[in-house]
């Protein structure tokens, strides 16, 4: 009798460390989850007339991708995007964030461009408005312009099957 | 010989040199760069996240001392810069969050423990002394045995 509550105590310390360390603490839930996707106008990448902004986000789910050519998770989940981009289910846009345009062009030349265009943010001020702390960052956008859901780090297709294809299947739902 | 004691003891000093994270220098006026030094003191570097905003090397943290540093000269007030920051990076960039449903177990677990410890203390003291396990006066009361463990 007298271990029952040392006993207890334990086993709800091991259910709390069980939980607590499975999850990754770099994780920090976005803000911005059914909120309006926050306003933008960059200059895009390779044609710096154009602007790219938050209503390019609107009328059908669209991703918004944060990358930079200093980022090694970005490297890593560039095949899937080129993977991602050649299906065409929803179009990728990038955010170039806080690099340099010559090595991001460079980039997209020598490795593939997924994107249907990509807005040049080179001091990070549209990535402090989308709350970024780290790149890769993949937003999905549904069509009436609302962030549904945020991953951080690199995009592997078992993340879009399992986290991405199910939200995008039930926003074509909605729309009937 | 006298010249090398003195160089050795100016080199003492060096460590109290202040390696000032800032390349842009304090702002204008004192009661603005207090108001800056406690803000960026109270913000969670999200990159080194043991880490405040106003101790980090990250690029990140540049970007948000910068920001903290343009709204302040822009006139904003603290609760404004504030709310800048925890609408895009969420309460977690607060050191101290706001009280609120999702919080309350975080600031109220220091005194529940408090409780739960005193109480859990008073139960094992008033049960032993209940069952006449005192230990006497002059008794060492770790060996309540009486065993001999001198060593």
């Amino acid at each position: 009798m007298r271990y029952v509550i040392p006993a207890a105590v334990f086993a709800v310390l091991v259910g709390f460390f069980w939980i607590g360390l499975s999850k990754d603490p770099s994780e920090v839930p976005s803000p911005f989850i059914g909120k309006p996707a926050p306003a933008f106008e960059l200059a895009e990448l390779r044609d710096p007339k154009t602007l790219v902004s938050q209503h390019d986000l609107t009328g059908r789910p669209s991703l918004l991708n944060v990358w930079a050519t200093w980022c090694v998770g970005c490297r890593q989940e560039h095949e899937t995007l080129l993977q991602l981009a050649a299906m065409d289910i929803v179009p990728i846009y990038g955010l170039n964030y806080r690099d340099n345009r010559d090595q991001a062009l460079q980039w997209l030349a020598r490795l593939g461009d997924p994107y249907v265009a990509t807005g040049y943010d080179p001091d990070g001020a549209a990535g402090l408005d989308w709350g970024v702390y780290g790149a890769p960052e993949t937003f999905l956008i549904d069509p009436e312009g609302i962030v549904v859901y945020k991953h951080l780090g690199p995009m592997s297709l078992r993340i879009w099957q399992e986290e991405f294809m199910p939200r995008i299947r039930s926003m074509s739902g909605d729309q009937g | 010989m006298k010249m090398q004691i003195v160089g050795v003891l100016l080199s003492l000093l060096l460590p109290f040199a202040s390696f000032a994270i800032d390349s842009d220098g304090p702002l204008p006026n004192p009661e603005l760069q207090a108001r800056y030094d406690r803000l960026t003191d109270e913000l969670r570097c999200l990159v080194c996240q043991n880490q405040t905003v106003a101790d980090s090397n990250a690029d990140l943290a540049k970007d948000l001392r910068a920001r903290t540093r343009e709204m302040l000269l822009a006139g904003a007030s603290d609760a404004e810069i504030l709310e800048f920051m925890t609408d895009r990076y969420g309460d977690f960039v607060l050191y101290r969050p706001p009280v609120a449903g999702r919080t309350v177990l975080l600031w109220a677990a220091p005194i529940l423990l408090l409780l739960i410890g005193s109480a859990s203390a008073f139960l094992v003291i008033r049960g032993r002394s209940q069952a006449g396990e005192l230990p006497e006066e002059g008794e060492d009361p770790f060996n309540s045995h009486g065993t001999d463990r001198h060593v």
